[in-house]
């Protein structure tokens, strides 16, 4: 599972997006346990979180995205390849 | 660049002041609202506004402490996530924004049907956002077929809305198939796009459709950050969301100068914000202005922008910490200074507190609080002046002054939607107030200045080479407005033609020069020979010289020949014309009654009404422009 850090961070978006500082992100969290996170949110979600990380999604990951967690987990995933030193 | 806003100040106590505005009162969280808006954001944080703006709305009824307008934004792509910056962009200048949005792709069908929730939306002004795509790869596509469309669109919004309509222009999106001579394939996109951009902006003014030029925005700020194929194909979303604030502020911008609030003057700081160094310890000569160092050519550039923005009517004036004969000194003896001290409209050098001497300059120039700008490069009396006059509007700066000019002009504080003659008069006009106002110094009683004056005022019905300026001082006259009502030019059109309508434009003259179109007044004749006052606006430049009077005195004669017993005011108080409340009293009109918003009517009878004594002789103007008796005395 992706670092608390992460989900801290995203939280922090998810709270300002939606206007909701009750929004408590899990792992299971989907679009359907949001209200207001419809389609038009959903890239909103993805650009602040590309924003924030200063990470970029393919479309296909985009499409892919089913819960949190899975988000949380890419997230993670691609903050450790832009980490790792070029030469490694 | 400046997508997040970056003239305006971060703030940091956002948080607390944001999780604190749901219990305040509307009048109080409306103005946290503001300084909230009034704040550099990201989209993220414009999001969270907006929403706590709307649902602050959804509960509590604002609209008695800000006026709404309402915004009608279609087209032919996603446009709802500009939504949030556009209202906030709004509120930045004091108005509360209601957003229609068209049905995605549906806006000429929305256009053309009158049953359509576009009219019945009832919009102020209608945004039209139309996408490269769109426009560029229809079949056959060419932009003279391109701006019949547009064309049509525009006369459809007028004839069933009599709104003000917008124009987006088109975005460079499309990739070039030739290269630098793009233009020569007439059939490619980018060529199409490019000559769409040339054709709206010489078709637009004569429609009086005002342009939204993202094309230009987007080539200063970059084409990537405005436009990013994953997110066209994913979401049909042309502009991206991470560039929605400059979006939304450049609309603001063209409500704002709609309604007459956008700045008027420019209030600069000398030492080190319009040449380097300090002129009271580094003496005149050891300042630095001028050629042959970069920060003096970045203060001459800052001079020179300036020069510019008071050639074309901004007012400039001087707000320093200093000695005043040392402040004076580099418009005297440096040659390489651009402004010289005549461009000055007021001066003000001396040890005081900024925010008290700004104030001073407000109503030297008569001018509201609102209508200001402050340059400094000094962060303290930024916040100091912020603090103390939230209304003044105070751009951050850069620490090198090699980007003055660029943050200034972003945040584009003057947008203005025409020029007329009396923009590029008006820095001189307010010079000759000063001049003015020396001479009533000097005068020893009131009668003495006015007579020594020699004022003239001519006066015509709204005149068709005047009409922009007609136009433009209805829709931003604040303080001597008896009615504030906001007329298109349409409207004024239409008053033109009403055998029931009588409107006068008045000039005043003096021993300085002209003061330009100084009045406005808008009668209706009624059933009951009763001219109807709707509108009567005047400029505080020309108070206390006895025009009231005046214009009553063409006005009962204008109203006599129109058969009308009686004229009927009214005052409609709004939070910037207490000055006239009481106005019709003082021209000894009777109170008929007061309604339950401070409302008042008022009559006077023209029957046994003899002209009022005044200083001021009157004379009718031809058509133009000139009064025939000044003709004939030179």
């Amino acid at each position: 599972m992706a670092s608390q850090e992460i989900y801290k961070q995203l939280t922090e978006i998810f709270r300002d997006l939606f206007d909701d500082d009750t929004i408590v992100l899990t792992p299971e969290t989907t679009a359907g346990d949001i209200t207001g996170w419809d389609s038009m949110m959903h890239v909103n979600v993805v650009l602040a979180v590309e924003m924030r990380f200063k990470i970029k999604f393919k479309t296909s990951e985009i499409e892919s995205l089913h819960n949190v967690g899975h988000l949380a987990d890419m997230v993670e995933t691609k903050l450790a390849v832009e980490r790792r030193p070029a030469h490694a | 660049m400046f997508q997040d806003l970056d003239w305006l100040p971060e703030r940091e106590d956002w948080a607390s002041l944001a999780d604190t505005i749901h219990h305040q009162e509307p009048r109080e969280a409306l103005d946290s609202f503001r300084l909230l808006a009034n704040s550099r954001m990201d989209f993220v944080r414009a999001f969270r506004l907006d929403k706590m703006l709307q649902r602050y709305r959804s509960e509590h009824d604002l609209i008695e402490f800000l006026p709404k307008v309402r915004l009608a934004l279609i087209g032919s792509s996603t446009l709802s996530h500009l939504h949030p910056g556009i209202r906030l962009a709004a509120l930045r200048r004091g108005i509360l924004l209601d957003v229609y949005q068209g049905i995605y792709g549906m806006y000429r069908q929305e256009l053309m049907d009158p049953t359509s929730g576009l009219h019945s939306f009832k919009p102020d002004v209608i945004l039209l956002a139309l996408d490269a795509h769109h426009l560029a790869e229809a079949e056959n596509a060419d932009a003279d077929s391109i701006l019949v469309m547009i064309r049509s669109c525009w006369d459809a919004a007028r004839d069933s809305s009599n709104c003000s309509v917008i124009q987006q222009t088109v975005l460079p999106v499309h990739p070039h198939l030739l290269g630098n001579q793009e233009s020569q394939y007439s059939v490619s996109p980018a060529a199409i796009v490019t000559k769409v951009n040339a054709l709206l902006r010489d078709e637009a003014p004569k429609a009086n459709v005002h342009l939204l030029a993202v094309d230009e925005w987007a080539a200063q700020t970059g084409i990537f950050e405005w436009f990013e194929p994953s997110l066209w194909y994913r979401s049909k979303q042309e502009i991206h969301p991470r560039v929605s604030n400059l979006y939304g502020d450049q609309v603001g911008r063209i409500l704002a100068a709609l309604r007459g609030k956008s700045s008027k003057c420019l209030v600069l700081d000398l030492d080190n914000t319009l040449w380097g160094g300090v002129v009271g310890d580094d003496g005149v000569d050891g300042i630095v202005i001028g050629q042959g160092s970069e920060s003096g050519e970045a203060f001459v550039a800052l001079q020179r922008y300036a020069k510019g923005l008071s050639q074309r009517g901004v007012i400039l004036a001087v707000c320093s910490k200093n000695d005043e004969a040392n402040a004076l000194l580099p418009f005297e003896k440096r040659s390489e200074m651009i402004l010289r001290r005549s461009d000055i409209a007021c001066f003000v050098a001396n040890w005081e507190d900024k925010a008290g001497n700004i104030r001073r300059i407000a109503q030297q120039l008569n001018i509201g609080l609102d209508s200001l700008v402050f340059l400094d490069d000094n962060p303290f009396e930024r916040n100091l002046v912020r603090r103390e006059l939230p209304r003044v509007a105070v751009p951050e700066l850069p620490e090198d002054p090699s980007g003055y000019v660029r943050m200034l002009s972003a945040a584009g504080y003057f947008e203005t939607l025409s020029i007329t003659e009396e923009d590029r008069e008006r820095s001189h006009q307010y010079r000759a107030n000063l001049a003015r106002e020396e001479l009533r110094e000097k005068a020893t009683d009131m009668q003495g200045f006015l007579r020594a004056l020699k004022m003239k005022l001519t006066w015509s019905p709204f005149a068709g080479k005047d009409l922009k300026r007609v136009v433009q001082l209805l829709n931003k006259t604040n303080q001597f407005n008896l009615t504030t009502r906001r007329y298109s030019e349409e409207a004024v059109q239409a008053l033109l033609a009403d055998k029931d309508v009588l409107t006068l434009q008045l000039r005043l003259l003096d021993v300085y020069g002209n003061n330009g179109i100084i009045a406005l007044l808008i009668g209706r004749r009624n059933a009951h020979a009763e001219l109807e006052l709707e509108t009567w606006l005047m400029s505080c430049r020309v108070l206390g010289r006895q025009v009231e009077q005046a214009t009553l005195n063409i006005l009962a004669e204008k109203a006599r020949e129109m058969g009308c017993a009686h004229l009927a005011g009214y005052y409609r108080p709004t939070a910037s014309n207490a000055m006239v409340r009481s106005h019709y009293e003082k021209l000894g009109f009777t109170l008929l009654d007061t309604a339950e918003d401070g409302s008042t009517r008022w009559k006077r009878s023209l029957d046994q009404m003899s002209p009022l004594a005044t200083e001021i002789e009157i004379l009718e103007e031809d058509e133009y422009g000139v009064a025939r008796d000044l003709q004939a005395a030179h």
